[in-house]
């Protein structure tokens, strides 16, 4: 067989030692040593492969990669997690959740633990395993707690799209999609972020390609590059928005381009303007009310919109005073930089969102570099 | 012998507390170690370890309720025998026998009963071990998908070997017995709730051969031992560097991790490093011994492998740590949660 149709192994190539040590000596050399650089990856998918791979040791120390908030399960409102946990206690409810979603605290406990006291609590990897819930038990009523970006959104939508049309009136969705373009507008908009570049989402971007991004570079004159997420990718991202700060340039690049394509992926996007249309404002954790940054179900898939068959209690619900995680998905603070981090907010126990999610900062941060003895003594 | 304070401060038990992870970590040690205090009990091993008659005895028991109750490569009546044999096996013990409770579901077919049983009879057959008594117990249908199986075995400890955490020093080696992860991935594609089809089997199996040759040929070299379970090898070895104070730094690339586990840890979002083995040993050896353990390792029948994975250094202490071979670091904690409940 020739090289080129050797078969692609998915991951090796993108940790390949030599290749990495370039980057990063490539990363050494363009940036200037009289400069301090503040990087935000957006996507909690970066921030875990970053400490996954103890990417922080290859930088030098006047790169600093700022947390950005694309974590789902960390920008959800606690309130909305109490909603969710009101529908799941009606009788009859089998209510279906991705595993991230289960140990997300409302503020009388998570998903999981409602489980344990005997409410039907399932985990799923995806909506349509909780649509087929719904045709297997006819006489329960299945929800779906849908989270996520533009990434889970289209399969989200499909489902919705394959009820209707299978007439499946036991299933609905309690939606919490959010859309992430307005969150980072109004981290630009910010006073108190001073950001150089952005990272861009890897895999919001396969969904809506990279035009939606022109905004970052043409009204801020920031740099974004479209990133994946094996070390490598991250390395040469980093090493592309070094190049247009040095070159002066501020553009839209795409170093994802093996999956992401530059116009997105149109039967995704039509899926998703089928069901769902623009809320005029959701609340995020951390960032407060953005206006048109969520999406709800449209009245014409009513009868699968949970939030139209339930009574949900809709009250705001604010995080508990102490814990700063607003200042941390921001990235104004780092996540050991909490007074709660570590000591009464684990992953174990965990009091914010961030120390949920394996993509949360706190978490992140708790797993791979700080090690809190005091959890388990 | 006084009781001491219950620290133990969760509402209600949630399956992480038998993830065998952190969880589980809290609740033995806060409760269970607290109320029924001892010094053997304490010391936390995986087999209690008495004196008699200048002889040491090692005693151990283990629970099994993994769903389903056959996956490629094993069953639940297999598990139950290789787990409590690995116990004992660990520890430096032949073992000597074991027994056996049932709890059963009403409706539960006989021929599934039967099929364990024979399953049992093999592993017992293959470890080298005797079931020697037994329980029977029937709970009502539903109550117990189909069956639970408990074990509890006693071996005789070899005198050639002691070992322990307080014996372990900078500059040991850790020595694994083979590839990772694949127990609890076959379990967890088996239940056929993912839509993941991949060609993986359990790996459960007696260590007691790979342990006589570790201790044939380097016996007073080991260490300590330990068969990695729930948790995975990260939870194992954390409770090392907890028990022996010392930091314990990893190779990644030299940990063996089949390509379709990693592809499905990958997918699922999970690290190699928790999830559950039924039969891999990882133990800690003396630098000079290291090479002729790993060698003795490779010469026994089945090991596929095995690799001298990392060693034990002064610092991080209480710490592991993973270096990739491109100088990235990151700490490998214990499991949290439980991302696989029901595995064994």
């Amino acid at each position: 067989m020739p090289a080129w149709r050797e078969p692609m192994k998915y991951v090796d190539e993108f940790r390949d030692p030599k290749l990495i040590q370039t980057a990063a000596q490539e990363i050494r050399r363009l940036a200037d040593p009289d400069r301090h650089y503040r990087i935000m990856e957006v996507c909690g998918g970066h921030t875990h492969a970053i400490y996954r791979h103890g990417l922080k040791n290859l930088l030098p120390p006047n790169i600093e990669l700022v947390h950005g908030p694309g974590c789902p399960v960390c920008v959800l409102p606690m309130g909305r997690v109490d909603d969710g946990l009101a529908i799941a206690q009606i009788p009859d409810v089998i209510f279906t959740a991705f595993g991230d979603m289960m140990r997300v605290p409302g503020r009388r406990g998570t998903p999981l633990e409602l489980k344990a006291q005997g409410a039907d609590v399932r985990m799923v990897y995806s909506p349509l395993d909780a649509l087929r819930i719904a045709q297997q038990n006819p006489d329960r009523k299945v929800v779906f707690f849908a989270i996520g970006f533009e990434t889970t959104a289209p399969s989200t939508a499909l489902t919705l799209i394959r009820a209707k049309a299978l007439g499946v009136r036991n299933f609905s969705v309690f939606c919490n999609h959010v859309t992430i373009l307005p969150a980072i507008r109004a981290i630009l908009d910010s006073p108190d972020m001073r950001l150089d570049a952005f990272i861009g989402p890897g895999h919001v971007s396969t969904v809506i390609g990279c035009r939606p991004y022109e905004f970052i570079a043409r009204e801020y004159g920031k740099p974004i590059v479209i990133s994946g997420f094996e070390p490598l990718d991250l390395l040469q991202s980093i090493v592309m928005i070094l190049r247009q700060l040095r070159e002066g340039r501020a553009e839209v690049e795409n170093q994802y381009a093996r999956v992401v394509p530059w116009d997105g992926n149109r039967p995704a996007l039509r899926a998703m303007a089928e069901v769902f249309e623009l809320r005029p404002y959701f609340e995020w954790r951390g960032l407060g009310f953005i206006s048109q940054s969520a999406l709800k179900i449209r009245p014409s898939y009513a009868d699968w919109d949970a939030e139209v068959l339930y009574e949900v209690p809709g009250v705001r619900v604010t995080d508990p005073k102490a814990a700063q995680c607003g200042e941390v998905l921001k990235g104004v603070l780092k996540p050991p930089q909490c007074k709660l981090f570590g000591r009464e907010c684990t992953p174990e126990h965990p009091i914010g969102a961030l120390m949920v999610s394996s993509e949360g900062a706190c978490a992140a941060y708790y797993h791979y570099v700080h090690r809190a003895q005091a959890a388990v003594e | 012998m006084k009781t001491l304070e219950v620290r133990f401060q969760d509402a209600q038990i949630e399956l992480s507390h038998g993830a065998g992870g952190k969880a589980t970590r809290r609740l033995v040690e806060g409760l269970f170690v607290p109320l029924l205090a001892n010094p053997i009990l304490q010391s936390l091993q995986d087999a209690a370890t008495i004196e008699l008659n200048g002889a040491h005895l090692a005693l151990t028991t283990d629970a099994f309720v993994v769903k389903p109750l056959r996956f490629p490569g094993g069953s639940i009546g297999e598990l139950a025998v290789n787990g409590t044999v690995n116990d004992l096996a660990v520890s430096g013990a032949r073992p000597l026998g074991l027994v056996s409770a049932f709890v059963l579901e009403a409706g539960l077919a006989t021929e599934v009963l039967e099929a364990e049983v024979r399953a049992m009879a093999e592993a017992a057959r293959r470890a080298g071990v005797a079931i020697l008594g037994g329980d029977t117990k029937v709970v009502e249908h539903g109550r117990a998908d189909g069956m639970y199986i408990a074990t509890t075995g006693i071996g005789l400890v070899d005198m050639r070997v002691r070992l322990g955490p307080e014996r372990v020093r900078p500059g040991d080696r850790i020595l694994l017995s083979g590839p990772i992860g694949d127990h609890g991935i076959a379990v967890l594609l088996a239940r056929g709730e993912l839509d993941l089809e991949a060609d993986v089997s359990s790996d459960t199996r007696p260590l007691t051969p790979l342990v006589e040759a570790l201790i044939e040929t380097a016996a007073p070299a080991i260490r300590w031992m330990r068969d990695p379970t729930r948790g995975g090898l990260a939870t194992a070895l954390n409770e090392l560097a907890r028990e022996c104070g010392l930091g314990i730094v990893l190779q990644e690339e030299a940990i063996p991790v089949r390509d379709v586990v990693r592809g499905a840890c990958e997918i699922l979002g999970l690290d190699p490093l928790h999830i559950a083995n039924e039969g891999q040993l990882v133990a800690v050896i003396a630098p000079e011994a290291a090479d002729a353990a790993l060698e003795a390792l490779r010469r026994v029948p089945g090991v596929e492998r095995p690799a001298l994975i990392g060693e034990v250094q002064p610092e991080p202490a209480r710490t592991v740590v993973a270096v990739t071979s491109y100088g990235g670091s990151r700490v490998v904690d214990m499991l949290v949660g439980d991302p696989l409940p029901r595995i064994c």
